[in-house]
């Protein structure tokens, strides 16, 4: 099969599915909105090379500070770098951060929880103190610290982010086994000769799947959200990669002198792809769960 | 050889406020095509027996004593691996709950599917579903609702299903623990004739746990009383029915309601069933029973064979014996 036709296949199965979605109500509906909004801001990320109209790192394309005008729509910064350009780049650390620390949370803390409590005993005892020992420290301290250790980096940052989310996959996760493998039809399998590790994959991780999915959006929102503190107290990338953290440390200095524009667009970008993925988080948290199906 | 033999078969629950002995010293065997009834009230040790059968005694439940060799091979010392063998395919269980018997986010045809190649792994899924409308079919299922979630059937389409599970790979033995309890009564009398004709047309053992002494004698060919964990009378239904030996089954059978009898109270066993943790000295029935005697109090009666495979554990019977 060509790569065209793989392509056409996968949206042949893709398209149905989103318009089903359409019929399934509000929750529906916010999925899909959520769904579009994410979409938009990762399809801008990646053809922001091509569609910017300056080079966002090189200062003084521009007067410094210059409003929003049909030259610079976003206006410039305190070094007349233009907004627009750096709106346009700024998306692509939020994304990769946030993406690779839901991915290593979600690696390590769901078998983690999934494990711990299937298998109960000694093993659940150490694995739930040391998770409530992390659990216990204010997520944003932690990672702040574990920055600071670990120094700056895309990698670093998700790594620090991720130690923050690790525990609240691991209790729902164990929390939502704990209940699920005392119901009758967990023993049921067991009694129609079911393998362990059937009766752990097939009947006890699909029905924490939908709970996971929704920590797993949170986690998305979140993320950002930590990500952008982290660049705001100089904990990110360097300064020479366009992000929308960074704009919000300076715009926060050039908000006093009534530069409103600095602040405004990032700290809106920000929101958007938390709302996305919130918005996903919500509709997804009705859609999955088959008992509210009609 | 008998399909299953239970011998001296004693179970306990290590909690931590003390050791609870859920079944004690229970023997009896049981064989291809028999119907078997254990009665017993709630915390008689029913369940317990039940699950032992398949040793699937939930934690901290132990089997410390005794043996179930089901067609000669003891599962007690069976290793897990080879148990898998004997779970759904040999021996299936029913369980009481039909609502959450079924896993909520997977069709029937899941369901089916797995069971079906779990146990017999060379079977195609297409083949396996089509067994499994055939079952469907029989229980009085539609055939197309296979490809439904177990939420949009009833309780009692759910208790069929599960029946359907547990009879699709053709057990030599099933086991129903209180099948019909979460049901109404006119499903309840549906479910238990769908379980006697499958009995019929397959001829498989079949175990059928129940409180309720008139559903047992109606069905069943023997039947065990259990009570606190001891086995108090073992023995055919009409046996059973014509000529109840120990006390506690005159009290059970007395207090079935009896349209004939309608302007009398209805004779009820006085007291409750004692604590497992804190059993009487001597007999377990003592404080509630109204023939009981000095020796009752202090010593454990044995269980007493009095002819026609009969058996009861009461004094009463042990004097008599003694004299003639």
């Amino acid at each position: 099969m060509s790569k065209v036709k793989i392509k056409q296949s996968i949206l042949a199965r893709l398209i149905p599915r989103l318009t089903s979605l359409t019929k399934k109500g509000p929750s529906g509906w916010m999925a899909i909105l959520g769904i579009i909004i994410l979409s938009a801001l990762v399809i801008m990320t990646v053809i922001a090379p091509w569609i910017r109209p300056h080079d966002p790192i090189k200062t003084g394309v521009g007067p410094i500070r210059a409003p929003p005008s049909s030259q610079f729509p976003m206006g410039t910064n305190h070094l007349g770098q233009d907004m627009l350009s750096r709106i346009l780049c700024g998306g692509s650390i939020m994304l990769q951060i946030s993406t690779l620390s839901v991915l290593v949370c979600f690696l390590i803390g769901v078998p983690l929880g999934l494990f711990s409590s299937y298998v109960g005993g000694i093993f659940d005892r150490a694995c739930s103190l040391v998770i409530d020992a992390i659990y216990a420290f204010p997520g944003l301290v932690i990672a702040i610290a574990i920055a600071a250790m670990l120094g700056p980096g895309v990698v670093n940052m998700a790594l620090s982010i991720a130690v923050v989310y690790i525990p609240s996959y691991f209790r729902i996760v164990r929390s939502q086994v704990l209940s699920i493998k005392e119901l009758t039809y967990v023993e049921a399998a067991r009694a129609s000769g079911a393998k362990w590790h059937t009766i752990v994959f097939r009947y006890i991780f699909p029905n924490v799947i939908p709970s996971i999915v929704v920590v797993a959006t949170i986690n998305f929102a979140d993320a950002v959200l930590t990500a952008a503190g982290l660049t705001f107290i100089g904990l990110g990338v360097t300064k020479d990669v366009p992000d929308w953290g960074w704009d919000l440390t300076d715009g926060r200095a050039l908000l006093s002198s009534g530069t409103w524009w600095v602040i405004t667009f990032p700290g809106i970008m920000i929101i958007l792809l938390a709302l996305g993925f919130t918005l996903i988080e919500e509709g997804l948290s009705e859609l999955l769960n088959p008992k509210l199906q009609r | 050889m008998p399909l299953l033999k239970i011998g001296s078969l004693t179970v306990d629950y290590r909690t931590s406020r003390g050791t609870i002995r859920a079944v004690e010293d229970v023997s009896f065997s049981l064989e291809k095509g028999e119907t078997l009834g254990l009665v017993g009230e709630s915390g008689s040790g029913k369940s317990t027996l039940g699950l032992s059968v398949i040793r699937l005694v939930p934690y901290p439940g132990v089997i410390v004593k005794g043996h179930v060799k089901i067609d000669g091979k003891d599962i007690v010392r069976l290793p897990e691996h080879e148990l898998r063998f004997i779970r759904g395919r040999k021996v299936a269980y029913i369980f009481q709950d039909p609502m959450t018997s079924l896993n909520p986010i997977k069709k029937i045809s899941a369901h089916f599917a797995e069971l079906i190649r779990t146990h017999e792994p060379n079977v195609k899924e297409a083949k396996a579903l089509e067994r499994a409308k055939t079952v469907l079919k029989d229980l009085g299922i539609r055939p197309e609702r296979i490809n439904d979630y177990p939420h949009q059937f009833s309780g009692g389409m759910r208790q069929r299903i599960m029946i359907g599970l547990a009879t699709a790979l053709n057990p030599d033995l099933v086991i129903a623990d209180e099948p019909t309890t979460a049901l109404d009564v006119i499903v309840q009398a549906k479910i238990l004739d769908l379980l006697e004709s499958l009995r019929n047309a397959y001829g498989m053992a079949l175990i059928l746990i129940s409180h309720d002494l008139s559903i047992i004698l109606e069905r069943c060919d023997r039947v065990i009383i259990l009570y606190a964990g001891h086995m108090f009378e073992h023995a055919s239904s009409t046996e059973l029915h014509r000529n109840p030996r120990h006390p506690y089954t005159q009290g059970l059978l007395q207090s079935i309601p009896n349209i004939e009898l309608a302007d009398q109270k209805l004779a009820a066993i006085p007291g409750s069933p004692p604590n497992m943790l804190n059993l009487p000295r001597g007999c377990r029935f003592w404080p509630r029973c109204s023939y009981v005697m000095k020796i009752c109090r202090t010593k454990e009666p044995p269980l007493i064979d009095i002819g026609h495979n009969h058996f009861v554990r009461c004094f009463k019977y042990s004097r008599g014996r003694a004299k003639s």
